[in-house]
């Protein structure tokens, strides 16, 4: 039996298309996705995210526990409201999840992980504050919703429904950041490649936002444009692009591996090493199809007959109006490549993600070829 | 509800066929199917002079979400196909029934159709599996 977000009625008056997503009976479009996508790139749309899963860490070994169970450092997090995305890794360096921590006092932090992930990330979790014995409460906050408010003009539409002084916090908050606004936890954060806030509120309070949100203006969004948003904006999705059998630096997240400094011993941190000093790591890329078809997840990467390795994820771009994707190649993978797509090899390029920030292209390609 | 025009004849895996004034077929996607893709952005259909059995699958559309096969209802030689799907995929989303066809065969033989679905059994069909 597929699990339901407390907003599962609206969307089905809303007519919506629903599918199951990691467990989840939840609305992929209310029409079209494309328009969707358009409407967050634009102007604002809204995302149910009540799926995904809000835990709560308090205790005063805290900043201790998530120092040694996350790549990234929380050291890093410092002023309050402060946010920083981390993969939690195994012992092998393999991607159990990725997450976004927000640091609320000393004693308290707040972590967002995957809805497919949720149960066994729970677990993870426990066992580790076990069996490092360290003083930590992990509560799982299934009385919070979650909706995502996205687009150049969302800000502004979301902080028009609080009060005028949570109003003028939220619309201060710097990007990365959050701030309780009432019983409400507002966060400068996304998954679209926009501006836009993250909201955190009390269930029973999400279909009157919902509906708030709409008569403002604000366009109701499924996954399906979820999707095409985060995949021109360079983001990963967990499952597709990297999961618990690849670790970070193979998944374009290096970036997120805090290796400095040297003595901070975190899960996975000696598989990673072990990784960098072999060499010959595999990377991810963006990918760009130049004829006419569509990039889908496990298609072929070839130069001649040489396979370098396959794509991660596919879609078409609403923006750029052609297919993208992502791909994890060989190191010396060439910029200009192949693609087998049901037998037919069509020519791509290999881009630097992202794709599109706030509105606009933002990669190039390359005049002079040459292998990297 | 999904439309599904009386005049034309149908197949369990959601394609339609149209019988031309000379004899010819023509094949697409019914607005049940297009309904459940999404958003086409590219069709991929056979090239003309392409010698179709019953069942075999012949073109391909994708959404943006995923990749769908189209199998023609009956056998026949591809006499034309859509070329302005090439350009303007949503017009399969937009008029399923008439500027989206997909491709026109020439059958192999005119008894084939009577094995096809009437508008009232695939209608029934729908609401089988709960549409």
């Amino acid at each position: 039996m597929a699990r339901k977000t407390v907003l599962h009625a609206l969307h089905l008056e809303l007519g919506a298309r629903m599918v199951d997503f990691g467990g989840w009976d939840m609305p992929v479009n209310y029409g079209s996705q494309i328009e969707e996508h358009h409407q967050v790139r634009r102007a604002a749309g809204i995302f149910d995210v009540s799926h995904m899963c809000v835990v709560d860490v308090r205790g005063e070994g805290v900043r201790t526990f998530l120092s040694r169970l996350l790549a990234n450092d929380v050291a890093k997090l410092r002023q309050p409201g402060k946010a920083l995305y981390s993969c939690m890794l195994n012992e092998a360096g393999g991607v159990l999840d990725d997450l976004i921590v927000y640091f609320l006092n000393d004693e308290w932090f707040r972590i967002v992980v995957n809805a497919g992930t949720r149960d066994a990330d729970l677990a993870w979790m426990r066992a580790r504050a076990e069996e490092w014995q360290v003083a930590v409460a992990i509560e799982e906050r299934i009385d919070l919703a979650m909706l995502a408010v996205q687009g150049p003009l969302a800000r502004e539409a979301l902080a028009d429904l609080l009060s005028e002084s949570d109003r003028g916090a939220a619309l201060a908050l710097k990007p990365f950041f959050g701030c309780e606004c009432g019983h409400w936890f507002v966060a400068r954060t996304g998954y679209t490649g926009e501006d836009g806030f993250e909201v955190m509120l009390p269930a029973a309070e999400a279909e009157p936002t919902w509906r708030a949100l709409n008569a403002a203006g604000v366009a109701s969004c499924g996954l399906g444009a979820r999707d095409t948003l985060r995949l021109e904006a360079g983001m990963n999705l967990y499952g597709n692009d990297m999961d618990a059998t690849r670790h970070p630096l193979e998944s374009g997240l290096a970036w997120t591996v805090a290796l400095e400094p040297a003595d901070r011993d975190f899960v996975g941190r000696a598989a990673l090493e072990a990784a960098r000093a072999s060499g010959g790591v595999a990377r991810l890329t963006g990918v760009l199809l130049e004829g006419r078809g569509v990039l889908r997840g496990h298609q072929k990467i070839f130069v001649q007959d040489r396979e370098y390795g396959e794509l991660t994820s596919g879609s078409y771009s609403p923006t750029l109006e052609c297919s993208i994707g992502f791909a994890r190649v060989a190191q010396d993978c060439p910029n200009r490549v192949e693609v087998d797509i049901r037998g037919k090899r069509l020519p791509a390029r290999l881009v630097k993600l992202p794709f599109v920030r706030q509105g606009k292209k933002c990669f190039e390609i390359p005049s002079e070829e040459s292998v990297s | 509800m999904s439309q599904v025009p009386a005049e034309l004849k149908y197949a369990k895996s959601h394609e339609w066929v149209r019988v031309l004034s000379d004899g010819r077929v023509e094949i697409g996607i019914t607005d049940h199917a297009q309904s459940a893709l999404g958003d086409l952005v590219f069709v991929d259909i056979p090239e003309v002079g392409r010698e179709l059995a019953a069942g075999e699958a012949c073109a391909v559309v994708e959404s943006v979400k995923a990749a769908s096969d189209v199998y023609t209802p009956i056998a026949g030689r591809v006499v034309e196909s859509n070329a302005e799907l090439a350009t303007a995929p949503e017009q399969v989303n937009q008029d399923c029934y008439g500027s989206g066809w997909l491709l026109r065969l020439e059958p192999a033989s005119a008894d084939e159709l009577a094995g096809l679905l009437s508008a009232e059994a695939y209608t029934e069909l729908l609401a089988a599996q709960g549409n």
